[in-house]
């Protein structure tokens, strides 16, 4: 990692947003709003990406705070009448606080027990949005009514739910959580959270004190996931169970493996392939989830460092 | 209904349940005592002895009590064979290594559920009941049925209890457990008792799943519930300790039947799953199992 | 309408691809046979050769998958007669199928593809409410008419948007107003209820215990069961020592447990049961352990057993759809239908065809289908024939509803027999709302 420069890195990550960007002008509708939501879930997997890839953490549970960070958005703007912005918070607020307290419980055991803690507790979540069905509506989930997602600034104001301000918001997400989380690894604290990932008891010993890094970490991962969950609420109008259920915590755990756990942009590859694989084979079969299983296996047994991470291996070793 | 016969119904309700969660817990149980492995896919395996039991017993129209022998057998065999197969294919050349084995098993999950909705449809299936009675108190009837489920629970358990404690083959998966690297210096085939133990541990599964397809109906969307009482009953009962996961299948059984007539459902499981996840962070020897050495 | 008939002597054929759509290859023989109508079929004339695009949202997987099915076979084979006999306005339908998982996230991405990736004319055919409710607003957002068969009280409620209507089946607060009277006169006025725990179960709970308490009764146990259950025993210890008359209404892959063990809990000796089809909707009345129905009353929308005083339309509808007299599939006699909901498919779509012919419809331009949601608000009766078999029906086009015939069957020796018909007008009720009012 050494001689690295690091305008390689922020040019390679300002040229992906720019692309990004610049796809708006140029993709016909129904991709232009895939892509939209495949932004808003790149989030969700770059928090999950900061959790697994960089401190070795692996979670069966992050729908939880993509739960609450959507519940957290939708709730406060249905029930309370907040308005986008003060709900965006008021979601982010949800999935910062949730992290930090399941942090502190399941950051107490490590490895498999952490990963069953995380499902437990994520399967309590979704159980819990079914049991306050009078306010959740449960399975049936509820839809923010479009006059409740008007943004004024001044004598400017917008819809989110126009195409191109859920595109550019959307846009706008996914690039502070990636600059979010280049940031993080080449900082002091991301080099010592991979300290961690790789030999926690050396890095302990070193003086670190493992846990609060860990706890760190679990809590960006946590906070970005809410953001993403808050983003989907506000520029999809739609909140449901579904959201919250064990399929939304094995997702982000695919789409990092599949573009690769620890690189920067491997959340992202990999949300756009399965997001593609998926559309196209449910035109094809009914069983379309068969895909996800067979990535798992398939990434697991032949590429676990999964696209870039093997990129990275072979041919591109400065890659973040 | 006053309180007595409502809490008979509950406690018949309640050991039903926890008959046919020991049988399918201790499959899990079986798997991670011996092998390290947490099975994700345990509940597919439920489901789809439950759906071939369907397949099967149509194969002997007419005559229920034969189609559900067959069903017994036939299922166990295939989803034995689907489990050694896996463990083969999958798991040993991720030489077992838990996390990994984890994200394999989430994947099989999936690849078993989608095979199944492919060849067998989304529909519910229902499965006659090899026998049909009415056991008939003052007060409500309830399904003979369910008291055979409870029968047949109870003598599978004893076999599989008596095979792992009393046989060489008990015995030579318990030496495993104990210690690999020994066993295999003893010259125990460490490979082949894995792929067994895993074999073994879907077809317990497989069985309460053909079991429960009389009461239930075959969905192929039916695997989640009992993977997820299984990993509670296992983590309850201690990670790997067969004796005190039959001892919280029971208290969950139970306690779940009765609870949930009292109260809603949704919360029982909610109590349950949290209580869970905080003896895991707290108390990983679980509630009932010895501490480990 | 009868002029499309005419129009009919072209090329028919349909084929089902792998993406299973259907075109009408017969579009171009229709045109051209109708160039040579009179001048009194303008729109015929002047219109594009180029198929009507029909999205169909389907519950092909999860748990309204058996609805699904018949729902799809009932569109495929209303399809087919329509397209035989000339298509619509002379254009031949093309149906694109889409599985919504019968879950509501997926479900608005699968109106979304339509609109944008199939640009399909219009949407149609969901079932499950919430379904419905997850997929009405992004119908609304990309002002994609929306016609749902799903019996829900959420279009007429008005807490949808002008772009969705329900023009093929009664909702259910209008279902169960009707039966109230009927059911307080013949089987008792202290009513149990078991309904699901969501949308659809509450507006049972809701509307029945409003009706039943108009003629003089009361929902004495109100019993909610969560939609993932798989095991009922339990559930009915709660039901009241003064219960008259339980009222069950159940949906999901578990309907048949559900009827079993209330067999088993109760035996022969039991309070009056009153049931709606939807518990039994897709289970053979032949299973075992359901003898104790004997003696006991369904709602059903459409008799699922061919009545003795049959009518013409049922019997062409039947044969159309492949339904024999029990109500089963005629391939199989063990794959039994949804039939008291699918009817719904095969109207709604007669119901887009009236609309696309009198509006003038042409394309998805916004003009045009501001006029063909105007057509549809404009209608009123539905008159019974091979196009609406089910029933006459009237149209609110200030709810968006339709409102139609009830029936209430015996079980007698297995068999659904009517034993009371409803009047359209003991269903009807002060409206909530007027979607004509929204913008368009």
């Amino acid at each position: 990692m050494t001689g690295v420069t690091p305008w390689r890195d922020w040019l390679l990550h300002l040229g992906v947003i720019a692309l990004l960007f610049g796809l708006q002008f140029v993709l016909p509708p129904y991709h232009y709003s895939n892509l939209s939501k495949i932004m808003v879930m790149a989030s969700f997997a770059i928090g999950y990406n900061v959790l697994l890839g960089y401190s070795g953490l692996l979670s069966l549970g992050h729908a939880m705070f993509f739960a609450a960070g959507l519940y957290g958005a939708g709730l406060t703007v249905y029930h309370l009448g907040f308005d986008p912005l003060s709900g965006f918070l008021a979601g982010l607020a949800a999935g910062l606080c949730l992290s930090i307290v399941i942090g502190m419980v399941a950051l107490r055991t490590s490895g498999v027990s952490f990963m069953i803690v995380t499902l437990m507790f994520a399967q309590a979540g979704y159980l819990l949005i079914l049991y306050f069905g009078e306010f959740t509506r449960g399975d049936e989930g509820f839809v923010l009514k479009e006059n409740l997602l008007r943004v004024v600034i001044g004598d400017w104001g917008f819809n989110l739910i126009e195409p191109v301000a859920r595109f550019n918001l959307a846009l706008l997400l996914f690039a502070v959580c990636l600059f979010g989380s280049l940031v993080l690894v080449r900082s002091a604290v991301g080099r010592v959270l991979i300290a961690v990932r790789e030999n926690e008891q050396r890095t302990t010993m070193l003086g670190y004190h493992a846990f609060l890094y860990k706890l760190l970490a679990l809590v960006i991962s946590g906070t970005m996931s809410g953001a993403a969950g808050a983003t989907y609420a506000l520029l999809f109008t739609y909140v449901g169970a579904t959201f919250g259920a064990i399929q939304y915590s094995i997702l982000p755990l695919l789409w990092v493996l599949l573009g690769g756990a620890g690189t920067t942009l491997g959340p992202l590859l990999g949300t756009i392939l399965m997001f593609y694989l998926v559309d196209v084979s449910s035109g094809e079969t009914s069983s379309y989830m068969l895909l996800v299983g067979a990535a798992l296996v398939i990434l697991v047994l032949w590429a676990p460092k999964g696209i870039l991470g093997t990129l990275r291996e072979k041919k591109v070793p400065w890659l973040p | 209904m006053s309180f007595g016969p409502h809490l008979l119904l509950a406690l018949l309700e309640g050991t039903v349940t926890a008959f046919v969660l020991a049988l399918t817990a201790l499959g899990l149980s079986l798997v991670f005592g011996v092998m390290r492995v947490v099975n994700v896919a345990h509940g597919e395996f439920f489901m789809l002895g439950a759906v071939l039991a369907w397949a099967f017993s149509n194969m002997v129209p007419g005559i229920p009590a034969l189609g559900f022998l067959l069903a017994l057998v036939g299922s166990a065999l295939v989803v034995g064979g689907v489990a050694f197969a896996a463990d083969r294919l999958i798991l040993r050349r991720l030489n077992y290594a838990p996390e990994a084995t984890i994200v394999a098993t989430i994947g099989l999950l999936y690849i078993i559920q989608q095979v199944v909705l492919t060849v067998y449809g989304p529909n519910a299936h229902p499965v006659v009941p090899p026998i049909n009675f009415r056991v008939v108190f003052p007060w409500f009837g309830y399904s003979g049925y369910k008291l055979v489920v409870i029968g047949a629970s109870a003598a599978m358990l004893a076999g599989t209890w008596y095979m792992l404690t009393r046989t060489r083959i008990g015995l030579v998966m318990r030496a495993t457990q104990f210690d690999r690297e020994t066993a295999q210096s003893f010259g125990i085939p460490v490979d082949r008792v894995y792929s067994a133990v895993f074999a073994l541990g879907a077809m317990l599964a497989a069985v309460a799943g053909v079991l429960v397809v009389p009461i239930q109906q075959a969905h192929y969307l039916m695997g989640l519930e009992p993977l997820l009482l299984s990993f509670i009953v296992v983590i309850l009962g201690g990670l790997g300790s067969l004796r005190g996961t039959l001892v919280a299948a029971f208290v969950i059984g139970i306690s779940d039947g009765v609870i949930s007539v009292f109260y809603s459902p949704t919360l029982a499981k909610i109590i349950a799953t949290l209580f869970v996840a905080l003896v895991l962070v707290f108390r990983s020897e679980g509630l009932f199992g010895e501490k480990r050495q | 309408m009868d002029h499309t008939k005419t129009g009919s002597n072209g090329v028919r054929r349909a084929r089902v691809t792998r993406r299973n759509i259907i075109k009408g290859l017969g579009a171009a023989g229709a045109l051209t046979a109708s160039g040579v109508m009179p001048g009194a079929m303008r729109y015929v004339q002047a219109q594009s050769s180029a198929p009507i695009k029909i999205g169909f949202q389907c519950h092909r997987t999860g748990i309204g998958a058996s609805y699904g099915r018949w729902y799809q076979r009932t569109t495929l084979a209303a399809v087919k007669v329509i397209n035989d006999a000339g298509g619509i306005g002379g254009r031949q339908i093309e149906l694109i199928i889409e599985d919504d998982g019968t879950d509501p996230k997926r479900g608005a991405e699968v109106v979304e593809k339509f609109a944008t990736e199939h640009k399909v004319d219009f949407v149609f055919g969901t079932l499950f409410s919430h379904v419905v409710i997850g997929s009405a607003p992004t119908a609304g957002q990309l002002k994609m008419p929306y016609f749902v068969v799903s019996e829900g009280h959420h279009v007429a409620s008005g807490k949808l948007n002008r772009y969705v209507f329900q023009p093929g089946i009664t909702d259910v607060r209008s279902q169960v107003t009707s039966m109230a009277p009927w059911i307080a006169g013949n089987l008792g006025k202290k009513v149990t209820m078991i309904f699901p725990d969501f949308a659809f179960g509450h507006d049972h709970r809701n509307y029945f215990s409003a009706a039943i308490a108009a003629q003089g009764g009361s929902a004495v146990g109100l019993i909610p069961i969560p939609p993932t259950e798989t095991s009922f025993t339990r559930y009915f210890a709660q039901i009241p020592a003064e219960t008259e008359v339980i009222y069950h209404v159940m949906v999901g892959p578990g309907v048949l447990t559900f009827v079993k063990e209330m067999g088993e809990h109760f035996g022969s000796k039991h309070p009056q049961i009153f049931g709606f089809i939807d518990s039994l909707e897709a289970v053979d009345m032949a299973s075992p352990g359901l003898e104790f129905l004997d003696g006991t009353y369904f709602w059903e929308a459409y008799p699922r057993y061919a009545q003795k005083d049959q009518s013409a339309s049922d019997k062409f509808y039947r044969q159309a759809v492949g339904v024999n007299d029990m109500g089963a599939a005629v391939d199989d006699p063990k794959d039994v239908s949804t039939y008291s909901h699918m009817f719904g498919c095969w109207e709604t779509l007669y119901v887009i065809k009236a609309a696309v012919e009198q509006s003038g419809y042409q394309s998805a331009a916004p003009k045009d289908k501001a006029a063909l949601i105007e057509a549809v608000e404009a209608m009123t009766d539905f008159p019974e024939g091979n196009e609406h078999p089910q029933g006459a029906k009237k149209f609110s086009g200030q709810l968006h509803q339709a409102f139609g015939h009830q029936s209430i069957s015996k079980v007698e020796n297995g068999r659904l027999n009517v034993v009371h018909r409803t009047s359209i007008e003991d269903g009807l009720y002060e409206p909530e709302a007027d979607y004509r009012t929204h913008p368009l």
